[in-house]
């Protein structure tokens, strides 16, 4: 933190590297950041979040809100991992803007963090997670973060990445659909390593209650916001829910 | 007796499929921790429970 002057961390994708008084001045922006952020939460919370890694997997609308909430309080690495480009069916509830319509999301989004808070570590990848490639690419991080919105990719990575790494910890999203009240949506601890967020019931593919089959912003972002919440947590050596 | 989410059944020498077709989970939908230790669905077949084994089932839905 104070040296941030001397500070030769890769930022991604931020393009004004080649201009030696932007540098100068990208390099204050990020110092004077890191120091209000300090003057927020303190220095001992906010070594702790700059020095952790987390792993968002998918990022649509749990993934692309988390990545965002969790750069803003200051985590310092975030590795985005999704397959998908921006499409307009995201916008109802993504946090992407129209002109990256088309764009891949791990690029947008990354080029979005770097606007809000250019402290951040950001690495990604842009391939599909399955138990094969999941211990692979998943190893660095320090916490990982589910936010698919298909309940067999949520399963697969949860039982895959528990079991490849019995140390850390998963946060995932499972019930967020439709226009039931958000006071249902909550987050529980419900295996040793695994917090669920969400109302654990409201199923978007479920034809039968055709009430949870739309997905709506101020829902999904209550549920996002429980899972970023419970990561900033586990951070600072919070363990309850 | 096997004690499964906090509620006891009669499941010793049940395997895990068996076990989460009586309860009426959908088996690619969960994530099962027997005696805090991940249990994966490649094992589902061969994993026999045992009496006074602890179970945890997590079964998501869709949405995201």
């Amino acid at each position: 933190m104070d040296n941030f002057m001397n500070d030769n961390r890769d930022f991604g994708n931020n393009k004004l590297g080649v201009n030696p008084g932007m540098v100068l001045k990208n390099v204050l922006l990020k110092g004077d950041m890191l120091a209000s952020l300090e003057g927020r939460v303190g220095k001992e919370k906010l070594d702790k979040l700059l020095n952790a890694s987390v792993a968002v997997c998918g990022l649509g609308g749990l993934g692309s809100n988390i990545a965002i909430a969790l750069a803003r309080a200051g985590v310092g690495k975030l590795h985005l991992i999704d397959f998908d480009r921006v499409d307009i069916s995201n916008m109802n509830r993504q946090q992407y803007f129209t002109d990256q319509l088309g764009m891949e999301k791990t690029e947008a989004l990354s080029d979005t963090i770097n606007r809000i808070a250019p402290y951040t570590e950001i690495t990604t990848d842009f391939v599909r997670l399955d138990e094969k490639n999941v211990p692979v690419l998943l190893k660095d991080e320090d916490i990982i973060c589910e936010a698919f919105d298909r309940p067999e990719a949520k399963a697969m990575l949860v039982e895959t990445a528990l079991k490849a790494f019995p140390d850390k910890y998963i946060v995932s999203g499972s019930g967020m659909s439709g226009f039931g009240s958000n006071n249902l949506i909550k987050t529980e601890r419900r295996l040793s390593k695994l917090y669920v967020c969400g109302d654990m019931e409201s199923d978007v593919f479920d034809e039968s209650k055709p009430e949870n089959s739309s997905l709506v912003s101020s829902r999904v972002l209550a549920a996002a916001a429980h899972e970023a919440h419970m990561i900033i947590r586990l951070i600072i050596g919070e363990e309850e829910p | 007796m096997v004690k499964i989410n906090g509620e006891m059944y009669d499941f010793a020498g049940k395997n895990i499929t068996e076990m989460l077709t009586e309860l009426d989970y959908n088996p690619v939908r969960v994530a099962v921790e027997v005696n805090f230790s991940i249990v994966t669905k490649a094992e589902y077949n061969d994993y026999k429970l045992k009496d006074e084994d602890s179970v945890e089932v997590v079964q998501f839905v869709g949405g995201g």
